[in-house]
């Protein structure tokens, strides 16, 4: 073992009554209180679980309200409160903070050596932030719910719908806090306490995106927060601040709430970029190609994310100048997108490729974040995105990157360090048989959407005209099958909890800090400082060593 | 230092004194970064309606008190130095120094929000400029004041919250001071509370020319 | 294992700072009573950006600080002129396009935007 001074750790010692972070202590409140950030990470796994089955109800009611023309199930005011739900929870309460809080917090000191965060307590504060955040919205959904989507456009969520948008705005204002403590804990723990030895190029690339996104928290969210703030007294004083009438202007609302909207997308996208990267690299037996571009286009994707907001905003009365920008501007952004795609490939070329779950899912963001980011830059062309805008080609367009790309990436590096996390391995014939189902369900939702989209059919309604039924039922028989692959693993990773076979310190023979320490790691990680002396993804100079034992 | 010293001066998470003095100030300037965005919003806001409303923004200027206005940069400004040399007896390990200088800034922390609030806002309050709850003014560009005016209760409110916040922070290292937690080579807290403060002071120091002083005063 | 100890600025050198400071706040009141037409907002605004400039230097001690904390610094400025100038950039070309002979240095929305009974539709 060529990184690490200590392998002591590392002795099979199955019988032997071993404390790690899981059994050091016991109880509801070694749990609540706890400032390890592996537990951490385990507080954020079941929380945003419960918020990911919420928005997943959510859609489901709407795909089965839209079988029919007419609206199947519900009535379009409730159909609007599904969307709003649905996009809010996914987007603030699940898929923002998943990849970062739960593999984030899990990883990133393993990976650079560290103990824990550089800020134990922060880090636990930010959950019970974030889980006072979603008991606000959960509240506003009880209470009567919101209809203004996600993005609470004004005048429409100030002045006119009578719904909860104080408290569902206050759910959001808080939960960005919540996600700026988690990106400052990020930063400072990466640039402060990584082991020695460990430069910036030796870093594994999931820290480099991790980095990225913990930039855009840091970036974007305050200006959401403020931008709530704004909502919130506008509603309550009447003032105009949004409001054409009294001299405000709504396309102000636009720009503040898409300055922080786009990057936010790549917030959900960055880090599950850096899982692939982890596992293309694993699963190739192969240093990442382009080591240094992969992790730079994290970087220069942080930047250009903070210049392209107008792209959502092509035909909302904005200035045609800025328009022209902001196309250009998105165009360019998917370059740095594309030399992560084209490297991930050619690390692939001539890898000695093996095909685990985590990998079925890698393999299926590649294709599928491809087809997304290609279908941004359809829209990023100002005169096409005045035809496809708000129609259901942005609905696919998205959810091709954020479900086909975030949401697969987090699901395929959950795979992945699931048995550094418990120690346990998982029936792996059933994760593959999972990872195939959600890909094949997702491409038949999604897929047809992107017809539909061009084909006319604006988003957001109840009901649409009968000629369209044909591709929306076909879009709602495959969001049953996705639900089948996004419940499977539910069952058997629980089942692995209590039935699964030891996993052993390094199950995939994999290269990283967090594979040369027992699994689960001991409660400060490593039990000596662990000093690096390559670079990461050494796997031409080791050949694969499937157990790391060193007797 | 003893070890055992040290021990309890450094986290369990951090290598030694220097990591984690390092990490909290780095921590506080990564957080006041976000500060800058936060209030960054809003002064982007006001800069778009201060183009779009230049002559009810100019009208609604005029209403505010330069003097009271100038007065309260005074007081931060003042703060801020008895806030650095708060730090640099803290710095030197001289704790009675350290305490008086935390209790002359929070004094001028509340002077300058006894200015804010009794003075001025309860004055424009009573004048009719409060938009939402007592808004009468009816000259010319009403609704470009009240947007001037929206402007200057959120971004001299949300100052003077930090301000609050600010002043509860020196309450809370004045006592600590008083129960002897800091020591020489030991005041990240102290330090990194200055980097707070000194920050309030400088969004002050933009919000007075951008509220109280547009197009001039001649 | 050596006492830590940031660098200690002299006593003197804050004295100056507060006392620069002070000095500054006077002029940028004063000026402001001097008609400069539309440089008394650069002068109010370069003032400003001076005595901020001074306080993040010597009293925040950016000056001794790590080069990481002053990129931190650079990183504030440069997004929030991000936010700012292209936010700004929108609404200050908006009405070029369906209006070229707009004059340009108009406040144009009072036209649009602006119902209060005071203003006029044409200037
Ligand atoms: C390859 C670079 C990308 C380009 C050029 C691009 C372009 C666009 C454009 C132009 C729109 C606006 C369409 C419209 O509303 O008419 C859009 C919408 C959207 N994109 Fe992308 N995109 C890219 C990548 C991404 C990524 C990586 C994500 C998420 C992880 C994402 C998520 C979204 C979302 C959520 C919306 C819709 C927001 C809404 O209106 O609710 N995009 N994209
Ligand atoms: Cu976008």
């Amino acid at each position: 073992m060529g990184t690490v001074t200590t392998t002591t750790l590392q002795q099979p010692q199955a019988e032997e009554y071993r404390v790690h972070y899981l059994n050091a202590k016991y109880g509801i409140k070694s749990w609540l209180l706890t400032t390890d950030h592996k537990r951490i990470a385990w507080l954020y796994l079941v929380s945003t679980t419960f918020f990911f089955v919420i928005g997943g109800v959510a859609a489901a009611m709407m795909r089965l309200n839209l079988v029919s023309p007419q609206g199947a199930i519900v009535q379009p005011e409730t159909y609007n409160k599904l969307f709003t739900i649905h996009g809010t929870i996914m987007i603030f309460f699940f898929l923002a903070p998943a990849v970062p809080t739960v593999l984030g917090n899990f990883l990133i000191p393993m990976m650079i050596g560290a103990r824990d965060v550089a800020f134990p307590r922060l880090n636990l504060l930010s959950w019970y932030i974030f889980i006072t955040a979603g008991m606000i919205f959960i509240y506003s959904v009880i209470a009567g719910g919101v209809d203004t989507g996600w993005t609470f456009y004004t005048p429409l969520s100030t002045s006119y719908v009578n719904t909860h948008v104080i408290s569902a705005a206050m759910a959001v204002f808080i939960s960005g806090f919540s996600s700026i403590l988690t990106g400052l804990n990020f930063v400072v723990t990466i640039h402060k306490m990584r082991a020695p030895g460990l430069t910036w190029f030796r870093l594994p690339l999931f820290i480099w995106s991790m980095y990225a996104a913990s930039l855009i928290f840091i970036l974007a969210m305050p200006v959401i927060a403020i931008t709530m703030v704004l909502v919130m007294l506008e509603r309550l004083f009447h003032v105009g601040i949004f409001d054409p009438a009294l001299g405000g202007d709504p396309i102000l609302f636009q720009h503040l709430f898409w300055f922080f909207g786009h990057p936010e997308v790549y917030i959900l996208v960055l880090p599950a970029m850096g899982v692939i990267s982890e596992l293309i690299a694993a699963f190739s037996r192969r240093r990442v190609f382009g080591y240094g571009f992969v992790g730079f286009s994290s970087f220069a994707i942080a930047v250009l994310s903070f210049l392209v907001w107008g792209h959502h905003m092509f035909v909302s009365g904005q200035s045609v100048y800025a328009g022209i920008f902001f196309s250009a501007m998105s165009m360019a952004v998917a370059i740095p997108s594309a030399v992560k795609v084209f490297n991930w490939t050619a690390t692939l070329y001539k890898g000695s490729v093996s095909y685990e779950a985590p990998m079925l899912y890698a393999l299926g963001f590649i294709g599928l974040f491809t087809i997304g980011g290609l279908t941004g830059v359809f829209l990023a062309s100002l005169g096409l995105d005045v035809f496809l805008h708000d129609t259901y080609f942005v609905i696919a367009h998205f959810h091709f990157i954020m479900v086909g790309g975030a949401v697969m990436g987090y699901m395929g590096g959950l795979h992945y360090w699931w048995p550094k996390m418990t120690g346990k391995l998982y029936p792996d014939y059933w994760a593959r048989l999972a990872a195939c189902i959600i890909f094949i369900g997702f491409v038949l939702t999604f897929g047809p959407q992107f017809i539909l989209g061009f084909e006319g059919l604006p988003r957001r309604y109840a009901m649409y005209p009968p000629n369209f039924q044909f591709l929306n039922i076909m879009s709602s028989a495959g969001a049953s099958i996705l639900a089948v692959g996004y419940i499977m693993p539910l069952f058997y990773l629980v089942w692995s909890l209590k039935y699964g076979p030891e996993a052993g310190p390094n199950p995939w023979g994999a290269k990283g800090l967090e594979w040369e320490t027992a699994s689960p790691p001991p409660v400060h990680n490593f039990d000596k400082t662990p000093v690096v002396t390559e670079e990461a993804y050494a796997y031409g100079a080791h050949p694969a060593p499937v157990t790391t034992a060193a007797s | 230092m003893s070890e055992e010293q040290h021990a309890t001066l450094v986290a369990e998470q951090f290598d030694d004194q220097v990591q984690q003095y390092q990490a909290a100030s780095l921590g506080m300037w990564v957080f006041l970064t976000t500060e800058v965005l936060f209030f960054g919003g809003l002064f982007a806001s006001y800069t778009i309606y201060r183009y779009l409303h230049y002559p009810g923004f100019e009208i609604g200027s005029h209403h505010l008190e330069v003097l009271w206005g100038a007065t309260n940069t005074a007081v931060l400004i003042c703060s801020s130095l008895t806030m650095a040399l708060a730090v640099r007896a803290a710095q030197l390990g001289k704790i009675k120094d350290l305490i008086g200088f935390l209790v002359v800034t929070l004094i001028f922390g509340l002077i300058f929000l006894f200015i804010k609030f009794a003075m001025e806002w309860r004055h424009e309050y009573l004048e009719g400029l409060a938009p939402g709850v007592n808004f009468t003014y009816a000259g010319p560009h009403a609704h470009q004041v009240e947007m001037f005016m929206i402007f200057y209760f959120v971004l001299t409110g949300l100052h003077a919250l930090h301000m609050i916040v600010g002043c509860g922070i020196m309450t809370t290292l004045i006592i600590l001071a008083l129960r002897g937690a800091f020591s020489k080579g030991h005041y990240n807290a102290v330090e990194i509370a200055g980097l707070y403060w000194h920050f309030v002071d400088i969004v002050w120091i933009f919000l007075f020319p951008l509220l109280y002083l547009i197009g001039g005063r001649y | 294992m050596s006492e830590l100890v940031s660098h200690v600025e002299r006593k003197k050198v804050y004295v100056l700072v507060w006392v620069v400071l002070l000095c500054f706040t006077a002029l940028t009141t004063g000026v402001a009573y001097i008609d400069l037409g539309a440089f008394n907002t650069v002068v109010a605004l370069a003032i400003a950006v001076c005595k901020a400039s001074i306080v993040v230097l010597f009293f925040m001690h950016l000056r001794h600080s790590e080069k990481l904390i002053r990129l931190v610094v650079g990183v504030a400025v440069f997004w929030l002129c991000i936010l700012i100038v292209i936010s700004l950039s929108d609404f200050a070309t908006r009405f070029r396009i369906s209006r070229p002979s707009w004059p340009q240095s108009q406040p144009v929305t009072v036209h649009h935007l602006d119902m209060s009974p005071g203003t006029t539709t044409a200037e």
